[in-house]
């Protein structure tokens, strides 16, 4: 790889970004050509973190395999979880019962909050400002005890499952997502005035890294780096998912394509998804919160696709089925994975700080890229 | 005018500079705002939802008995082979022979606390403790047996 | 009421009565370097933990609250700590250079203590430039960051390096022409005269907008020169590890660490000399009743007090603000800072003149 010299045949300064760097945020390897501080090109190296989950889903039954997805893209674990049970239920042709549908609609958008939370703090503190990761993680406590009330765990909950979700919701779940939109209500304003606002941020993020509507489109971008550029990608409109179809809400949509649209339109998304929230919270109707399914579930031979929109953009669940209890073969089309291969393209040409905030609004998490 | 712009960029920068720092420093006088807790401090306050995922343990009742009949469907549905269960064979007084419970052997080290096993039990025998604090200097000491000593299976569970 | 005048006057009769001049002189400067590095010690200490707590409560935490009463001793358990780590040097580095590195930083941090006035009649060295001489020893101290960057041999190491070079020749320009304005309106480059100057009101409000511009550029291109966030790409740590100081660790690390909070509290008792009277007490116009009360306050207090609110104004910002960019920061300077410091400077001239001041 990098001789010790650290030189290459031009004279370019070659260094390696990562595995252990403070600004990957995981195990990402980036092997940066440098010219003076301007970036010739990025290599990412993957592979630190393979966990084979693709490999290890086979040998799990359709019950037990999606627990393993809340280990993918820990900050929205409960959209992966939400995917592989819809997946099943595709294939085993069940109705979910419409509080259940409700219940898994809520919890997907308090985990999108939740993940652009983290994103926000940990992206202002690649930035070099660290006060906003502790304000952001005040609001986050706040939905991850709403999650540990209902779902029984923090991080990695296995709520939603196959036909439904685990267990009903606690009876504090209304009072709590109430309270919690009315502090975050109170709260974003501040995300604005602590950051977006504020002039250095400004002219860190404006006109950096920037990616055109065809790039997204020929790089497979999804989620909020694609919305940023100005492309259609939103699931939740495209391939309506649930009761999504009967909701109110706007697809993000920014034609900046550079880092500061990126961060905008998550801002924006805290706000949409909040809206989300309080249309869905007086509203949860009276029924089953898991509809009836057999002990051993076994799916028809044949293949299912279902895609969700996670924090990050689309993942998609692919399942082949050979009519026994496990699948034949699992894949996971993560969102990570195609963010990260435009970080070359968005990133070469700036100065190494330019690389630290297109990581930052890419949003990547390394175990979703690296499975 | 390039002056005027140039002012106003400045007084503009200076004026967003400003708001962040408002901010920071109200939060540096409002002490009542932190939120921190001092957790080894706090663990009598502490109190964790009933539904929180810690450990897996089985419900005993005052007369030591508990509800498991070994049919082994949360061995089955863990994912990780945390649960191993053994069984022998009990002789009941009208010298029938019924299976029953030995051992049930619970690997905290490999439990991801998936809540899996519980929503399999068909008898309702175990279920999640609150007990969070698990960190031992062996690791020998979280394999687990869950059965108590001299427990036996209550009257009347199938 | 027992001064630091009484002190050092007592100390200097007593050794001059006692011993020869030339051995009192040499006990005298013994006397003084243990006191500078008994300041220092302190200082470290102390800024470390105030650092920690401004940190934490912006950031809605408690803080250090473990070691000793409310975490005190915080810093003091941090230095046992660093000074039991063991000081590796990597492979690959020039060995002498890589461990001289840290006390020619050091050195350069100890030699700006002369000239300042810590109380009435308390400096160790009052010699007439001395404003021109601060400005050109905190030059030296890039020589120190340079020579570690460059010693590492990591590539990290080296782009600190030369950012740091970079960045504090650039903002040495600004820095001094918004001091220079205070020397224009005093007219005296000696420091004892720049306090004695600010008796009837301190210069930030004697000298109008000139002097308050001055003041926001000195205090921008202060923390830029101590390596301070925003301005902290020398050791950016989202990009570069720890820039300069990657390799360092145990007490090597721990002298990179003191110096910068010396610096810090250098500059801030340059900024509270020059702006801000010094050790001269808050006095208004004729209130002479209330003038009187602010002269029983004593005169490191009043030193001090200005200093550490200058310090905890450069923490507010370390905790407030992302980072520049490293092209950001140089267009800050040239493109900003320095020509409005220019004009500036023609401004206060002006007021110099017109003696429009106070």
């Amino acid at each position: 790889m990098v001789e010790e010299i650290g030189t290459n045949e031009e004279g370019e300064l070659v260094i390696n970004m990562g595995p252990q760097h403070p600004a990957t945020h995981g195990v990402l390897h980036l092997v940066v050509t440098l010219q003076g501080e301007t970036i010739k090109k990025i290599e990412p190296h993957l592979g630190y973190i393979h966990r084979s989950i693709e490999k290890m889903c086979e040998s799990l039954t359709y019950r037990q395999f999606s627990y393993v997805t809340s280990r993918m893209d820990y900050l929205s674990s409960h959209i992966n979880n939400h995917a592989c049970a819809m997946c099943v239920e595709k294939g085993l042709q069940v109705e979910v019962p419409p509080r259940a549908q409700v219940i898994r609609v809520m919890v997907d958008e308090l985990t999108r909050i939740a993940s652009h939370e983290l994103w926000w703090g940990a992206m202002a503190m690649d930035l070099g400002a660290f006060t906003p990761f502790f304000h952001a993680f005040r609001e986050r406590e706040n939905i991850n005890d709403i999650m540990e009330e209902t779902c029984g765990a923090r991080l990695t909950m296995n709520y939603i499952v196959p036909g439904g979700v685990m267990a009903d919701i606690h009876p504090n779940f209304q009072k709590r997502v109430k309270s919690f939109i009315e502090l975050f209500r109170s709260k974003i304003d501040e995300y604005d005035e602590l950051v977006t606002g504020n002039i250095i941020f400004q002219n860190r993020m404006k006109g950096v890294g920037w990616i055109s509507a065809e790039d997204v489109v020929s790089y497979g971008c999804t989620g909020p780096v694609a919305r940023a550029s100005g492309v259609h990608s939103d699931i939740r409109k495209l391939f309506p998912y649930e009761i999504y179809e009967k909701l109110q809400f706007n697809e993000i949509l920014e034609t900046g394509g550079d880092s500061f649209a990126r961060y905008m339109v998550r801002m924006r998304e805290l706000r949409e998804s909040v809206h989300i929230l309080e249309q869905l919270v007086d509203n949860i109707p009276e029924g089953e919160f898991q509809a009836k399914t057999k002990a051993v579930l076994k799916l028809p031979k044949g293949e299912f696709y279902q895609r969700v929109e996670t924090a990050r953009g689309e993942l998609g669940v692919y399942i082949v089925s050979e009519g026994a209890t496990t699948p034949y073969r699992i894949k996971f089309r993560s969102p990570g994975f195609a963010n990260l291969s435009a970080l070359d393209h968005i990133a070469a040409g700036g100065k190494l700080g330019d690389l630290v905030a297109s990581m930052g609004t890419l949003d990547l998490v390394i175990p979703d890229i690296d499975r | 005018m390039f002056i005027t712009n140039y002012i106003k960029e400045v007084w503009g920068a200076v004026k967003s500079l400003a708001k962040g720092m408002k901010l920071t420093g109200y939060y540096f006088t409002h002490h009542k705002e932190i939120i921190t807790q001092e957790y080894p401090d706090n663990r009598a306050e502490l109190v964790l939802p009933e539904r929180f995922r810690g450990e897996v343990v089985m419900k005993h009742d005052e007369h030591n008995e508990h509800a498991c009949t070994g049919c082994t469907a949360c061995e089955l549905a863990c994912p990780n082979g945390t649960i191993k269960i053994i069984t022998k064979f009990d002789i009941s007084p009208e010298g029938k022979k019924k299976k029953a419970l030995d051992t049930f052997i619970y690997h905290l080290e490999l439990c991801t606390m998936c809540n899996m096993c519980i929503e399999a039990c068909p008898t309702d025998a175990i279920k999640m403790a609150q007990n969070f604090e698990h960190s031992v200097y062996d690791r020998r000491q979280l394999t687990k047996k869950l059965n108590r000593p001299g427990s036996k299976i209550r009257e009347g569970v199938e | 009421m027992p001064s630091f005048e009484n002190i050092t006057n007592a100390i200097h009769t007593w050794l001059t009565t006692h011993l020869s001049a030339g051995w009192a002189f040499f006990i005298e400067l013994v006397l003084v370097g243990v006191a500078a590095i008994a300041l220092f010690a302190a200082l470290g200490l102390v800024l470390v933990l105030m650092e920690r707590r401004v940190a934490a409560w912006m950031q809605i935490r408690l803080g250090p609250n473990r070691v000793g009463p409310k975490g005190m001793l915080q810093s003091l358990a941090d230095t046992i700590k660093l000074i039991m780590k063991e000081g590796l040097t990597p492979e690959g580095a020039d060995k002498f250079l890589f461990n001289v590195a840290p006390y020619v930083v050091m050195i350069a941090a100890m030699l700006l203590l002369a000239p300042i006035g810590f109380a009435r009649n308390l400096q160790i060295w009052d010699l007439n430039i001395g404003v021109l001489y601060i400005s050109a020893i905190s030059s030296i101290s890039v020589i120190g960051i340079l020579m570690a960057g460059w010693a590492s041999n990591n590539k990290y190491s080296l782009m600190g390096a030369m950012r740091s070079g970079a960045q504090i020749v650039s903002y040495e320009l600004s820095a001094g022409l918004s001091v220079l304005a205070i020397v224009v309106l005093t007219g005296s480059l000696r420091i004892s005269d720049i306090v004695q100057s600010q008796e009837t009101g301190w210069w930030i409000f004697k000298g109008h907008l000139p002097a308050i511009i001055a003041f926001v550029i000195f205090i921008i291109a202060v923390t830029a020169e101590t390596n301070r966030a925003p301005f902290d790409l020398a050791e950016a740590e989202s990009e570069l590890t720890a820039g300069f100081h990657t390799e360092y660790s145990g007490m090597k690390f721990a002298l990179f660490f003191l110096a910068e909070y010396i610096n810090i509290f250098i500059v801030c008792a340059i900024g509270a000399t020059l702006f801000f009277g010094g050790w001269m007490p808050f006095h208004i116009g004729h209130w002479d009743g209330f003038n009187h009360v602010m002269d029983y306050i004593p005169s490191s207090v009043w030193f001090f007090g200005k200093t550490f609110g200058l310090i905890f104004l450069i923490m507010w910002f370390r905790w407030t603000f992302p980072r520049l960019r490293v092209d950001q920061l140089l267009n800050l300077e040239w493109k900003y800072l320095l020509p409005i410091s220019m004009v500036n400077l023609v401004l206060v001239t002006l007021v110099a003149i017109k003696q429009w001041h106070f």
